[in-house]
């Protein structure tokens, strides 16, 4: 996964609002992700961390503002997101998504899962980069194995493979540690960890204190859809992200 | 409000001079005697119920691109109005068909074509009461307007070309062929005065529904607080 | 280019989820083949009766089939949220629906052509005879009942009562496909069997017209 190939990538968020008819989910979102840095989103269920999760990924269309991919070196060449998810958002951001669902077929095995979606981002050698990716997340002795036999934490190493198929620069995760038992949850910091340092910039949401908001450089505290603290000091970031559920 | 009135007036004045021309100024048919004077309703009703489709699908269209609450509340504005004009002529033409040939309902290719809109536009009102989620109301319920509309042409050409064993109607064979000039200009009248009418009505249910709208973006915003 | 690339990635993912499972072909088979035999009680099956009536019982099977056949297409990508998947992957979002809408055809052909024989049978009606024009009236009407199907199958799976709500949306839109894909069969299995190119026609504007639609706003359909 330390092979380069990606352009280190930041998210701006612009004055992001989403409204679902009259209920706001965000308001007044306005905050920038530099390159390389590691924040975790904390905030009750339906603060608003899953939406802002969804919009940076391209899947919701957000009610006003604007969502832009500055890149490392110097001049910020990130474009206005467009109406969806296209080739010019992959090319600027190419975020990997890591959602609550697992986001893979119960029907296939794991390897067809990683090589339909290699096939669909045209993904060069895609045989080779998903037969990696199966040693790495662990899963090459099960990999002709329908998903649908799989542990949940099995299934959530096939979720976090398949959102690195592409090598992307940015992660975002939503609630990664959901269902992993204690040996999961060490592998997904050990790997994350990895990413961190290699220069990814990754978003992700979090319950509670674990192994994996140890990474976090950074904390964003979200309430009704609000940013009410936004951290890069140490301690505060544990504080804030100890303080989650509360 | 007093604008408002004053329209009101000004539109049932139409309708009933509407009717006083359906009734004492055009003549009487030959064939069909005075049961014919529902024809000014019916058809009248038919084309303006089509016009009322059109603005939904146009309203639909603008959604889709804009993304404005406003063009959703004209779509369903003018889908019930076009509902309410369509049930005129599914009522009208079985009355208007008993006298005349002895049976209530005839697989006429126009009156069942009239039916299938019919059925198709209540089933996108029926499609907005099974979305929750406001937007994603809007957007769907644009998009199965956006492909009723279209079909409307497919429908009327293949129950016209296929479904049509009965002799045709004697006023509206062919293209209204021996339509006596009065009757055309009553007509006419009668299609204005339900234009008129259905401007009234959807002006009322925009309004409506305009309301409805805001209240449900305040309770929201209540509830948020 | 990778129009056509992810389409037929995607279609091979449908066409091996459900011959893996082979739920819906055998559900809809046997769907069809129960409406074709308590039909048969309706009126007397003779050669002449059935002749009349045969191919309206035919693709009112057919219709009612596939409204019941599209109904997982979209609600199987609902379970792990594999459309957001397939939405963060492709490049043209109109990849999913055409091979969706490819292999749902693929599906309701398989399945007609399966009924066909025991329809013959059943009914005493020859189609040899007419075998590749009853194909091509089979496959120019199923390519319009999945077209509009898959489009409305993505509306419907987000919607509450999205069991009824499918058919109710879908069968009245495709009542022209019903008249024409009906007047040509009647042609064809007629005791001098004659192929109504008119119908022919009309179905293939149908079909071009809502694909035309469906691609123009496709995308739309898949928003959340």
């Amino acid at each position: 996964m330390t092979a380069p190939g990606f352009s280190p990538t930041g998210i701006r968020f612009e004055n992001i609002e989403k409204r679902y008819g009259g209920l706001a989910a965000l308001r007044r979102i306005r905050f920038e992700i530099t390159p390389g840095e590691c924040v975790a989103l904390a905030g009750r269920n339906g603060s608003g961390k899953t939406t802002l999760l969804r919009i940076a990924a391209g899947l919701v269309r957000p009610s006003s503002g604007d969502l832009t991919f500055p890149l490392a070196a110097g001049a910020p060449a990130g474009a206005p997101l467009p109406a969806l998810n296209t080739e010019a958002v992959r090319a600027n951001a190419s975020a990997g998504f890591v959602a609550h669902a697992t986001m893979v077929y119960d029907e296939l095995t794991a390897e067809e899962n990683l090589l339909l979606f290699a096939r669909l981002q045209q993904t060069p050698n895609a045989a080779e980069r998903v037969e990696k990716l199966l040693h790495e997340v662990g899963l090459f002795d099960r990999r002709d194995s329908l998903v649908r036999t799989f542990s949940r934490g099995m299934r959530q190493r096939v979720a976090i493979a398949r959102a690195l198929l592409h090598k992307p620069s940015i992660l975002l995760l939503d609630e990664p540690s959901t269902g992993l038992d204690p040996q999961g949850v060490a592998w997904l910091a050990a790997t994350l960890r990895q990413l961190r340092d290699t220069g990814r910039t990754i978003l992700m949401s979090l319950h509670g204190e674990s192994e994996i908001s140890m990474l976090a450089t950074r904390a964003i505290r979200l309430d009704a859809g609000l940013i009410v603290a936004d951290t890069r000091t140490g301690a505060e970031v544990r504080s804030i992200l100890t303080f989650a559920d509360a | 409000m007093k604008k408002q009135l004053l329209a009101a007036a000004i539109v049932f004045l139409l309708v009933g001079a509407a009717a006083y021309g359906a009734f004492f100024v055009a003549p009487t048919e030959r064939t069909m005697g005075p049961i014919q004077r529902i024809f000014y309703l019916h058809v009248s009703s038919a084309w303006t119920g089509l016009c009322a489709f059109f603005i939904c699908f146009v309203a639909n269209i603008l959604y889709v691109f804009r993304r404005q609450p406003q063009w959703d509340w004209l779509s369903i504005s003018a889908a019930e109005v076009g509902l309410v004009f369509t049930t005129v002529v599914l009522v009208s033409g079985p009355i208007w068909a008993h006298p005349v040939w002895g049976i209530w309902w005839t697989w006429d290719a126009r009156l069942t074509s009239t039916f299938i809109l019919w059925l198709l536009y209540a089933c996108f009102l029926l499609l907005r009461t099974l979305v929750e989620e406001p937007d994603r109301r809007a957007l769907f319920s644009a998009l199965f307007g956006i492909f009723a509309f279209l079909d409307v042409p497919l429908v009327f050409g293949s129950i016209r070309w296929w479904r049509t064993q009965h002799p045709q109607p004697v006023v509206m064979g062919g293209s209204g062929s021996g339509l006596d000039p009065t009757m055309w200009k009553v007509l006419f009248f009668s299609w204005f005065a339900m234009l008129a009418l259905m401007a009234l009505l959807m002006r009322a249910r925009y309004v409506m529904e305009a309301a409805r709208g805001e209240l449900e973006m305040v309770r929201h915003e209540a509830e948020a607080v | 280019m990778s129009l056509l690339s992810s389409t037929t990635a995607l279609l091979g993912k449908e066409l091996r989820t459900e011959f893996r499972s082979r739920e819906l072909l055998t559900t809809t088979v046997v769907f069809i083949l129960m409406v074709i035999v308590l039909f048969s009680f309706t009126f007397d099956p003779t050669y002449n009766e059935s002749r009349r009536f045969g191919p309206g019982l035919l693709w009112l099977a057919f219709l009612f089939a596939a409204s019941l056949m599209l109904q997982p297409c979209f609600l199987r990508e609902q379970n792990n949220d594999t459309l957001s998947a397939l939405r963060l992957s492709v490049s043209d979002p109109f990849a999913i629906f055409l091979a969706k809408l490819v292999a749902n055809t693929l599906f309701l052909l398989f399945t007609e052509v399966l009924m066909l024989p025991v329809f013959a049978v059943l009914y005493n009606v020859p189609v040899l005879r007419v075998l590749g024009q009853l194909l091509l009236v089979f496959f120019l009407g199923s390519l319009g009942v999945s077209i509009a199907g898959t489009a409305l199958s993505a509306i419907s799976a987000q919607a509450r009562m999205r069991e009824l709500l499918l058919p109710l949306l879908l069968l009245p839109l495709l009542t022209p496909v019903l008249v024409a894909s009906t007047q040509v069969t009647v042609g064809l299995l007629d005791a001098t069997p004659f192929l109504e190119w008119k119908g022919v026609g009309f179905l293939l504007v149908f079909d071009v017209i809502f694909l035309t639609a469906l691609w123009l706003f496709g995308e739309y359909l898949l928003e959340e």
